[in-house]
């Protein structure tokens, strides 16, 4: 009797923390499906309506926008994933002098990453002329050591036996990697792209210094200027701008949220 | 297998993916400890050999100390709660209490929205009068709070965000590591008359030490290089309240178009990120002992 009493109140207050945590979150939701003058005054009755996301849309290139991040996040997620894999591939397959040295020197990445060195890369990219394009967003990150140390991780768990047997029948380098190692890590693949793909979607900073047009800017980027152009601008047509441009990711995790949770623990772990 | 590897295949494997790498990493930090010996060229003059002036510079800036105190705070703040908050949520979510998934999605969903969409909806939150922070207060009677407009709630109120957004991301390495903690470890631990607390403080939290020093690392890194909230919310203001290092770079190389100063303040970042890379090691050598 005493035990489930226990429970029911742990079941209670774990609810309501649930609730208070999403609050900024259901709030906003709320906000951007209502009038804006329910902003700041809670009626239960207040009419649902969808105008506030149609008038954003319209109010800024969004499509163009939407566009932008899809082509830059395409452009990292393809670059990543090959150049990740030979890289891997060479670590985990040849010998070679250095090869330690060298696995330390791109580990480097980990701790100094882009983000860091703004200052630089921007220097970098204005001498080669590439500011303000989407392949000067996505050029610092192409190879990943993120990438780099999960792929070979994976690789070397990749059965030695399998490898000879395919160099006894003839196999090319390139059609072992192809048809051994790239299918049994097809797991690490799919937990990398989706860490990749949410990383890129979301990142701000480094497009915002490069890009200076409405043509190359990213999702984030735009809606940033989109909230700031006018601060007179209206908060339910803010939050509709906000939940329309992280929607993808939302309804993505909703739909894959057991994947995606079990991918993420998979790539976390090191 | 292992065999010695051949130019061509070196060059496509190994030269092309590095050289990426290496011109967006290595390259930029050791450009920015040779620019920072410079001065800034102008129109009129190229840039000429300044010697330790920017050292100098950074030494009397008082904004800077301002910032420095100000992202320690930060990662000091941040990192240890978000860390406690997530052990809770992963056991909560890892409990049989009813109504885990709505838990697990309400823990997570900050941490799949970009910052800027954080920033967005926490800017809303705050706002004075219309915000629902206000509108608490005022059911309680209070007065409405600026909270990003003073400077002594506006820090507090950013570290608030970041708790938000990264304790989710946590709760995920923690749940998967309570998963593999062995349940026969805990039955005997019960066995042995050990209630529900004393397990989870004899025998899980020990268990629990990897993930927390990896978590730990991880946080305090992303306490340095995720500032977007503050570009979006504060511009690191009222008057340097909120301003963190990485925002502070930002706003003086591409505001103030001061790029020796940038590179300048840039070594100092990759110094800092070192000592915390070289304080990982430590702790993980000290780990291996006690194995």
């Amino acid at each position: 009797m005493n035990r489930g009493l226990t429970k029911l109140m742990l079941s209670i207050l774990t609810a309501v923390f649930a609730a208070v945590w999403a609050l900024p979150f259901i709030y906003s939701v709320w906000t951007a499906f209502h009038d804006e003058r329910y902003a700041a005054n809670f009626k239960w009755d207040a009419p649902w309506i969808f105008d506030n996301f149609v008038e954003a849309w319209h109010a800024a290139p969004f499509a163009m926008y939407f566009a932008n991040t899809l082509i830059l996040i395409t452009i990292v997620l393809v670059a990543n994933l090959i150049l990740c894999t030979l890289v891997a591939y060479a670590f985990v397959r040849y010998k070679f002098r250095w090869a330690g040295f060298l696995f330390a020197l791109i580990m480097v990445q980990l701790l100094i990453s882009p983000e860091i060195l703004i200052v630089e890369n921007y220097l970098i990219l204005s001498r080669i002329g590439l500011t303000n394009t989407i392949i000067g967003i996505a050029l610092p990150y192409l190879t990943s050591a993120f990438g780099i140390f999960l792929l070979r991780q994976t690789f070397l768990s990749v059965p030695k036996s399998l490898d000879e047997a395919a160099q006894i029948e003839g196999a090319s380098t390139w059609r072992i990697l192809w048809n051994i190692y790239v299918p049994l890590a097809w797991p690490v693949y799919l937990a990398y792209s989706l860490v990749s793909v949410s990383f890129h979607w979301n990142n701000f900073l480094w497009p915002l210094i490069v890009t200076n047009s409405p043509e190359v800017r990213p999702l984030t980027v735009g809606l940033s200027v989109f909230a700031t152009v006018d601060s007179g601008v209206e908060w339910s047509l803010v939050n509709a701008a906000t939940l329309m441009t992280t929607a993808p990711l939302i309804i993505a995790f909703i739909i894959f949220q057991r994947q995606f949770v079990a991918n993420f623990m998979r790539a976390g772990i090191k | 297998m292992n065999k010695r590897m051949t130019t061509a295949p070196a060059i496509i494997m190994l030269v092309i993916p590095c050289a990426i790498l290496v011109a967006f990493t290595h390259y930029p930090a050791i450009m920015a400890l040779i620019n920072s010996f410079w001065n800034n060229a102008s129109s009129r003059r190229p840039s000429r050999f300044a010697g330790t002036e920017n050292y100098q510079a950074m030494l009397a800036d008082d904004r800077l100390a301002q910032v420095l105190v100000n992202s320690t705070i930060y990662a000091l703040g941040t990192v240890p709660l978000a860390i406690g908050l997530a052990i809770g949520m992963a056991l909560l979510v890892n409990s049989r209490l009813p109504g885990t998934a709505f838990m697990r999605l309400s823990f997570f969903l900050p941490t799949m929205l970009p910052m800027i969409a954080v920033a967005n909806i926490w800017l809303f939150f705050y706002a004075p009068g219309i915000g629902l922070a206000s509108q608490i207060l005022g059911i309680f009677g209070l007065p409405s709070i600026n909270f990003l407009g003073q400077t002594e709630t506006a820090l507090g109120s950013m570290m608030f965000v970041a708790i938000w957004k990264e304790a989710g991301l946590f709760m995920i390495f923690y749940l998967a590591a309570l998963q593999s903690v062995p349940t026969n470890l805990k039955d005997a631990a019960k066995l042995e008359g050990a209630g529900r607390i004393r397990v989870f403080i004899d025998v899980v939290l020990p268990l629990l030490r990897p993930t927390t020093i990896f978590v730990a690392v991880n946080a305090l890194i992303n306490a340095f290089r995720l500032v977007d909230h503050v570009v979006v919310m504060t511009e690191g203001g009222p008057n340097n309240a909120s301003a963190l290092l990485l925002y502070y770079i930002y706003e003086v190389t591409f505001r103030q178009r001061d790029f020796a100063y940038g590179a300048t303040l840039t070594v100092l970042m990759v110094v800092l990120l070192g000592i915390l890379a070289v304080i990982q090691f430590w702790l993980l050598n000290r780990k291996a002992h006690y194995q």
